[in-house]
């Protein structure tokens, strides 16, 4: 069903169940997002697409990646107030993850090139390099690959993310969707002697060796798609391109 | 077969259990049972008296009856008289030989154990002349005192299920407009009309619907619902059947904490007779009810009181919080439309019914009709659970129920609303209590609790305990709450160490506007409550910590020095128990504190009779 509605000032159109961020970008409208990927289901955890939608008369300061379209909807990508939140929550990140290009440069755009909150960590937030917890890497793992290795573990700011039992997650196939995701580039992804490892999950999987003895995915990957997508059982004896 | 197949022999069963309790002639001998009075030792007041009234022949004439809380808790354990209402008050089992042998067989008042009034002087004898149940409206909680929560009996001969067999003879339709038109109100602290919640929910499009009830208390300090559910559990089933009847629903829940094992062992009992004498299942009171009830038990973590992160545990998820751009009640449990209240709201409903609301919008305030329980906290006299008129001051409940402040000390602010409710100051103490002037305050009704706070409490430290439990309770999912209260709650710390300065000051509200408008559930934007509010009214101090590097009421101990005074006579009581030995000084000699060693935790000022600790 097509729903009509206003993006600053401009008609557009969408279909119900699509998101408010998905459309207006669609339009061409910026809005920025460090927790928002469209192939996943929302999960409005970063907080910086904060938007103003109005609704029946009533405005309101609202995360629009988790706001599904409306008709008759008035959205307001950017004003004083938005720039404002999204610059103190680009800050609070920013504190977070102080070496991630990505947060550095959209915090940036915002003026905010230190953030005042940050201060030597300590404990578990210590062992955290970058990550922001927007929850990407969960819901690839779980949504896209289906293997459900990550979850997220602890609460608040003890908040983690990892395998079950905070250990190396057993059902992980190193496949590496979940670096792919990753807004701050803080998981690890790397081959090297025959091995691929993710290196935040701390798994570790020995590769297959193509026809011409290169290695190119770690058996468990390799035997996952075979099985999930009803490959022919020599699917990978092919040489790369004519599979 | 249900024992009450219809509404005819529900008032036909209760005649025969009045006729049999009139015959019988019992007097009754209530004696609370509520967590309070159980970690006083009422279980060993119940044993004494049952084994007292054995040994002197007197079961046939007394009947002793352990109940739910009756509020009073700084007095307990509680032993109420029926049917004058004669209380006796920190009633242990020592006591209970004479109790049975004068009082109750002898009918002589034993002044000892009289409730005695600090104020005045005053011995009182029944529970309707003690100051603290005086001016209390006890519509909800009165019943507590009475009934056994154990039997279904005992509800039901005090006109329990009537309000249900009254809403199934009105039909759905007509009893939403009662609920509508008595404009009851959330009391899970939201303050949503429950009408208006259960009409959206009825008029959403859905094969099934479910029924929602919020046990899950997590405000430190709060025993409101808890104490419903200890003492009258039949009243909150009764109040989602009757929810259940009028939105067409036939499975509910009763999400309730795992750390209230009598609550859940109380409500367990009553819904097994629920069931039994058909009030659950199938076809209920001979009409086409079908309704069940199942407990769902919570691991303990406050933001599953929200009403999103329930569900989510109760579909066996983590508890976190999704947006609710669709409201729960189009779309909640398993997608499905979902009505959730909380335990008060439900308990307030058979009443509505039973009475009418002409009758309840006749109490509390024109907004805010009917009562709140509040559980009255901290530097207060009367401690306890407190049923108020809405409409009613802070100062009457905090003084003419409470009794004021005790030691002498001077009442400096009360917090309402729990963690992420506001601190008002003495100048509000005239506020009339309702849904929307504390809103206005600042403030929140929240589910009720009501800690008060002397002049020996420092505003920062209150700011600083509460974030400190909101930053660990946040669920972290989203990063206004889960980064923005860890920030402030670091912030507030500098400033309570003295490394605060004035932009601390100025970020802590900035950071404050975006961690309110930013977060995703009301646990983040409601949490800076607490640093606002205590802004807003004790500003002073605050700067008293940036600028003078100073606590004013001597809490914080970065800023503190301890020091004793000329009074000190040289007792040595001080010196023997100082944990870090760093007291020094002969008998009859000044002592000295070693300020070096010194680790500020106070014993020697507790310990010291003649006032020569002074901190500053």
């Amino acid at each position: 069903m097509t729903v009509k509605f206003t993006i600053n000032g401009v008609k557009v159109e969408a279909e119900s169940g699509d998101s408010v961020i998905d459309t207006a970008r669609r339009y061409g409208f910026d809005i920025p997002s460090l927790c928002h990927h469209q192939a996943v289901t929302p999960y409005g955890a970063c907080r910086v697409c904060l938007v103003e939608i109005t609704k029946g008369g009533r405005k309101k300061i609202t995360t629009c990646c988790n706001y599904e379209v409306l008709d008759g909807i008035d959205v307001v990508t950017d004003s004083e107030a938005i720039h404002k939140h999204r610059a103190m929550v680009l800050e609070l990140i920013l504190a977070e993850a102080p070496d991630a290009e990505p947060v550095k440069k959209l915090a940036a755009k915002y003026g905010v090139n230190v953030s005042r909150f940050e201060r030597p960590k300590a404990g578990a937030a210590q062992e955290r390099h970058d990550c922001i917890m927007c929850g990407l890497c969960v819901r690839v793992c779980t949504e896209i690959v289906e293997v459900n290795a990550l979850a997220f573990n602890g609460r608040g700011y003890n908040r983690g993310v990892g395998g079950p039992y905070l250990e190396a997650p057993q059902s992980c196939i190193a496949c590496g969707a979940c670096a792919w995701v990753c807004p701050t580039d803080c998981i690890g992804f790397v081959e090297e002697d025959g091995m691929r490892k993710v290196l935040k999950w701390d798994r570790e999987l020995p590769m297959e060796k193509d026809e011409d003895g290169r290695p190119f995915a770690p058996k468990f990957q390799l035997h996952y798609f075979k099985e999930k997508f009803g490959l022919p059982a020599d699917i990978y004896k092919k040489a790369p391109g004519t599979r | 077969m249900a024992l009450i197949a219809n509404s005819a022999k529900l008032r036909s069963y209760r005649e025969e259990l009045v006729d049999k309790k009139a015959k019988e002639g019992k007097k009754v001998v209530a004696i609370c049972a509520g967590t309070g009075c159980n970690a006083y030792g009422s279980p060993k007041v119940v044993a004494a008296f049952r084994e007292e009234i054995e040994k002197q022949g007197l079961s046939d004439k007394i009947e002793i009856k352990p109940t739910g809380c009756h509020g009073f808790c700084e007095r307990g354990t509680l032993v109420l008289m029926h049917p004058e209402k004669q209380l006796y008050q920190r009633v242990k089992p020592e006591a209970v030989a004479e109790i049975v042998d004068r009082t109750l067989k002898g009918g002589e008042v034993l002044e000892e154990h009289l409730y005695d009034n600090p104020v005045t002087g005053e011995k009182h004898r029944t529970e309707h002349e003690i100051p603290f149940y005086k001016h209390q409206e006890r519509l909800i909680l009165g019943k507590n005192g009475e009934i056994d929560p154990t039997s279904i009996d005992d509800y039901i001969a005090m006109g329990g299920y009537d309000g249900l067999a009254k809403a199934l003879e009105k039909g759905p339709e007509a009893v939403l407009e009662e609920v509508k038109k008595a404009n009851v109100r959330g009391r899970g602290g939201g303050g949503f009309p429950a009408g208006r919640k259960w009409e959206t929910c009825k008029n959403a499009p859905s094969d099934k619907r479910y029924i929602i009830c919020n046990a899950d208390e997590g405000d430190p300090g709060a025993f409101m619902d808890r104490s419903i559910l200890e003492g009258n559990p039949h009243a909150v089933i009764e109040g989602m059947i009757i929810a259940a009847f009028t939105i067409g629903s036939d499975e509910g829940y009763v999400y309730v904490r795992h750390e209230y094992p009598l609550a859940i062992e109380r409500l367990t009992i009553a819904l097994a007779q629920a069931r039994e004498w058909g009030f659950l299942g199938k076809g209920i009171l001979g009409t086409g009810l079908d309704f069940n009830i199942k407990i769902n038990r919570g691991g303990g973590a406050f933001v599953c009181g929200e009403s999103t992160a329930l569900m989510m545990s109760i579909e066996g998820k983590v508890g976190e919080p999704r947006a609710k751009h669709i409201h729960t009640v189009i779309s909640g449990l398993y997608n499905k439309p979902t009505n959730l209240n909380n335990v008060e709201t439900y308990a307030n409903i058979p009443l509505i019914l039973d009475k009418g609301a002409d009758w309840y919008i006749g109490k509390g305030t024109k907004g805010s009709p009917g009562t709140k329980i509040f559980s009255l906290v901290g530097k207060v006299n009367n401690t306890g659970l407190v049923e108020a008129e809405m409409g009613m001051t802070l100062r009457q409940i905090i003084f003419d129920i409470g009794g004021g402040i005790p030691d002498g000390n001077e009442f400096k602010a009360v917090q309402t609303g729990g963690p992420s409710g506001g601190c008002l100051p003495a100048s509000k103490l005239d506020l009339k209590v309702d849904f929307d002037s504390l809103w206005e305050e600042g403030s929140m009704m929240g589910s009720g609790g009501m800690i008060v706070m002397d002049d020996k409490t420092c505003m920062v430290d209150v700011a600083k305990y509460f974030l400190g439990f909101l930053k660990f309770e946040s669920c972290g999912k989203c990063t206004t709450c889960r980064e923005g209260l860890r920030r402030l709650h670091e912030l507030v710390t500098d400033i309570s160490e003295g490394k605060g300065t004035e932009e601390t000051i100025s970020l802590i509200e900035e950071l404050c506007d975006t961690v309110e408008a930013g977060s995703l559930c009301a646990l983040g934007t409601t949490a800076m409550n607490p640093v606002l509010s205590t802004l807003k009214f004790f500003r002073d101090e605050y700067m008293a910590h940036v600028k003078d590097h100073r606590c004013p009421a001597g809490v914080c101990k970065e800023l503190i020095t301890y020091e004793i005074t000329d009074n000190c006579n040289g007792c040595m009581v001080c010196a023997k128990r100082c944990p870090e030995d760093c007291i020094a000084g002969e008998k009859k000699q000044l002592h000295v504190i070693d300020i070096e060693k010194c680790i500020k935790c106070g014993i020697c000022k507790d310990v010291c009779k003649f006032d020569a600790v002074r901190v500053y």
